[in-house]
């Protein structure tokens, strides 16, 4: 049985990691550090940044992002796939990075909000939250708008949603309803209700990229 | 969270092995369920198989078949275009589940290996004989509006929550699978559930360490006139209260056969097969769709909550086989 190349260096016992020296360092020990753990050499990218961990087998990619890449832009709501708040993009993919453990994204390219930008030139969907005043309090603002980006494309693909009269047909941007925007953003809730003006921020980076 | 060791198969017949020689270990795809069970320690494995990327993520296409690797995602098989051409049933089944990152994530495997979600199951301060067996089952005398009516017993009445095998029970396809010792064998779709009887915690047909490998759709014309509808407490991110998977050929206004799955109401995805065997050779009529329902639900046993399941589900049924008699083939 071979596990991987290295097996031998990549399951080398170790005492707990600098993911516990990190934690503690921060002041902000959330989950039990046991004596010892098996920690997982794991590498991957976060918004072009290649960062090489070594971390505990149970360390979800969302406290790996927060608690020990530092970037608490991606937030914690439910912490068990209810909610969306901890949305980010996988390999052009949205999905939610509470039930991803950190170990399993070896070689993955992850965006956060924080890659989102260029420079100080915010992405058009982070403009057109702020020019639509989609959001109140902010918590699940950066999962929404992970999620607008990946839902736009997804609409340019073509490809269907629940709500779509009929699956074999390919959808249209220019033609798009806003129950068709509200179903394929129903993965991310918010507690404000800020929904309707959501619905109008994708709406316009829809209208927008259409006229360009 | 329990600890466990994390181990990264490197190819298919590796992920197998490490399974043999560890009784406690289990297989992480897209982990929607095994991470989120982790959490809540329903579910303890002592080592963690990561199978996601050994290049099972590919649908192949031919005339005769679609081979469906275990590790495409909902999203993948839902939004392929030929998916959607041939077994438009499976295409809507699947985008009425959960919400496009939890479809991302989520791999075709896993979803029919896909736990209960009853919260009896997911609370391990409750009794529940499905995650510790001989322990009782607490949702027989507590709140199961949620729960099965189809294929309980005194046992269990766990509901089956997935959506994608409501409609993948009616398409007749094989579940392939590599066992430890290196052997491999296909299990038709509709014998891999176990409804609950006396031993709610056995629920596939599956042995330890035995990987699904890939699935085959075969060829089905008729399903090209076919449908998923689902029924729900809330229009999207939901479980089914109650679902119908229907087929439906015809030949003019007469039935030559029709195909029936159910969701929300069973212990496992159902096949109503009496009710299609009635339908066969009748007018496609809402009086004659009303009769399948009827004997669809024939022997439904519903609990304190759930009895409107029964009545829900037969006219979810109806509608269904009325809105496929529509569709424009």
């Amino acid at each position: 049985m071979c596990i991987s190349g290295t097996s031998a260096l990549r399951w080398s016992r170790v005492f707990a990691t600098e993911l516990a020296t990190s934690r503690a360092r921060k002041g902000r020990i959330n989950i039990p550090i046991v004596d010892e753990v098996i920690a997982v050499n794991t590498t991957f990218r976060v918004n072009d940044t290649t960062h090489e961990l070594s971390i505990d087998p149970r360390l979800t990619l969302l406290d790996a992002l927060r608690d020990v890449l530092g970037l608490t832009g991606t937030k914690k709501g439910c912490d068990q796939g209810a909610c969306g708040a901890c949305t980010v993009i996988i390999e052009g993919q949205r999905v939610l990075s509470c039930l991803t453990l950190a170990a399993a994204c070896e070689g993955q390219h992850v965006v956060t909000i924080e890659g989102l930008a260029t420079g100080d030139e915010l992405h058009p969907m982070q403009a057109a939250f702020l020019h639509c005043d989609g959001f109140q309090c902010g918590y699940c603002t950066p999962g929404q708008i992970l999620s607008a980006v990946c839902a736009v494309q997804e609409v340019h693909a073509g490809v269907p949603s629940h709500v779509t009269p009929d699956v074999r047909n390919t959808v249209d941007s220019a033609t798009l309803t806003d129950e068709e925007i509200r179903e394929r953003m129903s993965g991310n809730l918010c507690r404000c209700a800020a929904y309707p003006n959501i619905v109008a921020a994708v709406r316009q980076v829809l209208a927008n990229e259409a006229r360009s | 969270m329990k600890d466990f060791t994390f181990q990264r198969a490197a190819a298919v017949d590796d992920a197998a092995g490490a399974m043999a020689v560890h009784p406690g270990a289990m297989f992480l795809a897209g982990g929607t369920t095994l991470v989120d069970l982790m959490k809540v320690d329903v579910l303890t494995p002592d080592t963690v198989v990561d199978v996601r990327h050994l290049g099972m993520s590919n649908i192949d296409v031919s005339d005769d078949a679609i081979v469906v690797g275990a590790a495409v995602t909902n999203s993948q098989l839902a939004w392929h275009p030929v998916v959607r051409d041939r077994f438009p049933v499976l295409s809507e089944a699947i985008l009425s589940g959960a919400t496009t990152q939890i479809r991302n994530m989520a791999t075709v495997a896993g979803n029919i290996l896909q736990r209960t979600r009853c919260p009896y199951f997911r609370d391990v301060h409750a009794s529940c004989n499905r995650r510790q067996p001989g322990s009782g089952c607490d949702a027989l005398e507590g709140f199961n509006r949620g729960h099965a009516v189809l294929g309980v017993s005194e046992h269990c009445i766990a509901t089956h929550p997935s959506d994608m095998c409501v409609a993948m029970v009616v398409l007749d396809p094989e579940v392939h699978t590599l066992r430890p010792d290196g052997t491999t064998r296909s299990i038709p779709f509709v014998e891999f559930h176990r409804a609950p009887g006396d031993t709610p915690h056995v629920e596939v047909a599956l042995a330890h360490g035995e990987l699904i490998t890939h699935i085959v759709l075969p060829h089905l014309p008729a399903a090209r006139r076919s449908h998923y509808l689902k029924v729900r407490d809330r229009a999207s991110y939901e479980f089914a209260l109650a679902s119908a998977a229907v087929v439906l050929d015809l030949d003019g206004d007469t039935i030559r056969s029709a195909r029936l799955g159910l969701g929300g109401i069973a212990t496992k995805p159902w096949r109503a097969v009496e009710a299609e065997h009635f339908l066969t050779g009748r007018r496609a009529s809402d009086d004659t769709f009303r009769d399948a329902a009827e004997i669809a639900l024939t022997g439904a046993v519903a609990r304190e909550h759930n009895h409107f399941k029964i009545e829900l589900a037969k006219r979810t049924i109806v509608r269904a086989f009325a809105t496929a008699r529509g569709v424009n083939v």
